[in-house]
């Protein structure tokens, strides 16, 4: 007997929940307890009066199990909204990157030039290192990290994906 | 402006919120608290011989009176040792509020003596739970902790109440904050949704009932409502182990209970229905067999409070999120005020006749050897007319009991049946007799599951709890011995239950009365000298040893694939089949 593995969909989901300890616990680890994954999670605080906080989440798995996912979140007392903003339809999905690259001559003139046609900022400059501060889709951070291994490439910090609906609605 | 101490201001919260009982043990973290119950007389509170103990019988409570049960146990072995009991109110969707104890808020996180992260360990397995840091918080904190448990889909809620926060004084003036509570439970159906489910109800040719535990939780109006649909609909109607007494056993309609030890009929129905009506029940592997098989051809419709049960393992056609009290109500007023009829469903009874003549539940009696269905037979023949609330441990004692005892009201059958935990039974009959004080409560239990919490009969002596254990004595695991032989060619592996105490001199030295019996002539006047005596009664009753529980759906089987009768007994198992639970 083997184990077997089912087809997956990646989800972006964004949840608004009670600012308050514990939360983030509750959120991710019900995900583990109930076996789903997930990809990314950032949380901030978002409310002028810091009482209640966005959480996206990045998941995958089969529709069902996405449908079960939001019904779990939904099911948590300080979980107030759930919205699958793949589901739901136009939106935006942004995600910050700091990437350090080290290395001299035409290396590092290349990733200077790498990092200008990806709109990547230089945010920290030595004379052998940059930092550069990259936003942007996941996939565009992906090929920009990609390519800045072949130039120097010493270690990436991301935040994972935040999202919101297009349009004038609340997502 | 009046200052209190926060176990004060817990324990006035906890009369506010109309408790009267407490199940509970002491210990360093809780001091402060013990001490304000000794001087509030308005709370009794029932001391436990283990934390285990406390929970369960909490819920024993919960479930015979409706009401949420309350547990107060101290911090670190207080509380890890009531988490089983939690995980259990979790699975079984029963009202608990658990407070506990817990070190100074200062000393959190530093492996202080007798810390545990109980909001930690709980977190998965209550509905909700709290860390208060400050008094200023505790009164609130419980009443939506109250809230919490008791609404929608009930559930277990913690409290973990530091030890300062217990001594600290707040303003207990404060007044009460629910301007705008965040938590809110589904209520009624659309219109359009229920009127769409009548419709299919009245043009069934094959409709069912699917019943479970959430029409019992919806309290004694869902299960009146129950039979008057069922009335309406001329549908039949089958239960979930946890669902018992929703609809009574003796009514023309019931079929038995469904699923891995549930009635041919109702097994059958369920797979060659054409329509299915499922009731606060939640599609449980217990309950759908192999899923692929599971009732193939029917239209499902599902009301459930939970939106999280709807479409969890079974894809349904029609989901309605709805408390299943208000939702019958509404199916009701509209089947009746648009006038629908029920199809001619007699070629549909006609074949559920068909199946009933299987007579599924039939033994092999014996007149040497009580068999354990004789048993749960006659103790229901002998009680039935004093109405009992039935507690059980688990396995296959628990069964027969589902099978061969009947129950025609709610809240009268209290057992495991989410987490399956062996040592549920006594405590939740010491919950349940502290409940109902005048009813007839019965652990019917097995000689290894009631070793779990022997310990809660000093409780029964001491509160005078007239409860009564009925063991099914067959000296086995006898649900692990059954598994074995059915999948592992009966290689017996540690489920013999060697070495077990003599119950009848343990009963005595407890101050019970200890009964012994082993003869199926002499098990009447045994049974009947148990319900007469006014006070506990250990009844040790032995039974044949090898019995296994039919009928039987093998794990990963589907519903026509039921096993009847030993004899079809392969000893073994592919190992999909082994794989699963
Ligand atoms: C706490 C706990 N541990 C283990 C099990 C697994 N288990 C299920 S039934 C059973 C045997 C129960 O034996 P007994 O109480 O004698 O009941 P019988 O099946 O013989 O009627 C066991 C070990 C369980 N359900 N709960
Ligand atoms: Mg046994």
């Amino acid at each position: 007997m083997h184990i077997k593995q089912e087809q997956s969909e990646r989800h972006v989901l964004t949840l608004m929940v009670d600012n308050e300890s514990g939360t983030l616990a509750r959120v991710a680890g019900m995900f583990t307890s109930r076996g789903y994954n997930i990809d990314s999670l950032t949380v901030a605080d978002i409310s002028e009066d810091h009482a209640v906080s966005r959480i996206t989440i990045v998941t995958n798995g089969p529709p069902p199990v996405i449908d079960q996912i939001i019904a779990q979140c939904e099911r948590l007392v300080p979980v107030h909204k759930v919205t699958d903003l793949t589901e739901a339809g136009p939106h935006v999905e942004r995600e910050l990157a700091l990437v350090k690259v080290a290395g001299d001559g035409d290396k590092r003139v290349e990733a200077m030039r790498l990092a200008d046609i990806y709109r990547a900022r230089v945010i920290d400059a030595t004379v052998r290192s940059f930092i550069f501060e990259i936003t942007g889709s996941p996939e565009k951070i992906d090929t920009f990290v990609a390519l800045m291994r072949e130039v120097g490439l010493v270690e990436v910090a991301r935040t994972g994906v935040a999202g919101l609906m297009r349009g004038a609605e609340l997502s | 402006m009046t200052e209190k101490s926060g176990a004060d201001i817990l324990i006035e919260t906890l009369i506010e919120q109309g408790v009267d009982t407490i199940f509970g043990y002491p210990g360093g973290a809780v001091l402060p608290i013990y001490d304000a119950i000794f001087q509030h007389p308005k709370i009794k509170h029932v001391l436990v011989r283990h934390e285990a103990g406390a929970a369960h019988a909490a819920e024993g409570y919960a479930r015979s009176t409706g009401k949420p049960g309350v547990v107060l146990v101290t911090s670190g072995p207080g509380a890890t040792n009531a988490v089983t009991g939690i995980a259990d109110a979790f699975l079984d969707s029963i009202p608990l509020v658990v407070l506990t104890g817990q070190v100074a808020t200062n000393l959190i996180g530093s492996d202080a003596f007798q810390e545990a992260d109980t909001v930690g360990i709980t977190r998965h397995c209550s509905k909700h739970n709290y860390l208060v840091k400050d008094p200023a918080h505790l009164a609130n904190v419980v009443r939506e902790a109250f809230a919490i448990a008791t609404t929608g889909r009930p559930g277990p809620v913690v409290i973990d109440i530091p030890k300062n926060v217990q001594v600290a004084t707040a303003d207990a003036a404060r007044p009460k904050s629910n301007a705008s509570p965040r938590y809110v439970p589904a209520g009624e159906a659309d219109f359009a949704t229920i009127n769409k489910a009548v419709e299919l109800l009245a043009n069934a040719k094959a409709p069912i009932l699917y019943t479970g535990g959430g029409v019992i939780n919806s309290g004694p109006a869902a299960s009146e409502l129950l039979r008057e649909l069922a009335e309406l609909t001329g549908a039949p109607v089958t239960s979930t182990l946890m669902g018992l007494g929703a609809y009574p056993a003796k009514g023309e309609a019931w079929l038995g209970m469904l699923g891995m030890h549930g009635t041919y009929e109702a097994n059958m129905a369920m797979n060659q229905c054409d329509v299915m009506l499922c009731l606060g029940a939640r599609f449980d592997d217990r309950v759908t067999g192999r899923l692929d098989a599971f009732s193939p051809d029917s239209i499902k419709i599902h009301v459930d409070i939970d939106r999280s049960s709807i479409n969890k393992t079974v894809a349904v056609d029609l989901p309605i999120v709805a408390d299943v009290g208000a939702a019958m109500k509404q199916m009701i007023n509209i089947w009746k005020s648009r006038k629908y009829k029920a199809q001619d469903l007699s070629e549909w009874w006609a074949r559920i006749k068909g199946w009933r003549a299987i007579e599924c539940l039939n033994y092999p009696s014996k007149d040497t050897e009580i068999m354990p269905q004789y048993a749960i037979e006659r103790l229901y023949e002998l009680t039935k007319d004093k109405n009992p609330i039935i507690t059980t441990e688990v396995g296959q004692h628990q069964m027969w009991a589902a099978q061969h005892f009947h129950f025609d009201d709610p809240n009268k059958w209290l057992t495991s049946g989410g987490l399956g935990t062996m040592g549920y039974g006594m405590p939740a009959a010491i919950g349940a007799q502290m409940g109902n004080p005048d009813a007839l409560v019965i652990d019917i239990a097995g000689e290894a599951s009631i070793q779990m919490n022997i310990q809660e009969m000093g409780t029964a002596t001491q509160y005078r709890l007239p409860i009564k254990i009925f063991i099914l004595n067959n000296e086995w695991m006898g649900m692990v011995r059954q598994w074995q032989e059915l999948t592992y060619e009966g290689r017996y592996s540690s489920s013999y239950s060697d070495s077990l105490p003599d119950f009848v001199r343990l009963a005595e030295s407890y101050g019970w009365k200890g009964i012994r019996c082993d003869d199926p002539a002499k098990l009447d006047d045994a049974i009947a000298e148990m319900i007469a005596y006014d006070g506990p009664v250990m009844f040790d009753c032995r039974v044949t040893k090898a019995a296994n529980c039919f009928p039987m759906i093998p794990s990963g089987a589907a519903h026509t694939e039921m096993l009847l009768h030993s004899d079809e007994v392969s000893g073994t198992m592919d190992d999909e089949a082994k794989a699963l639970v």
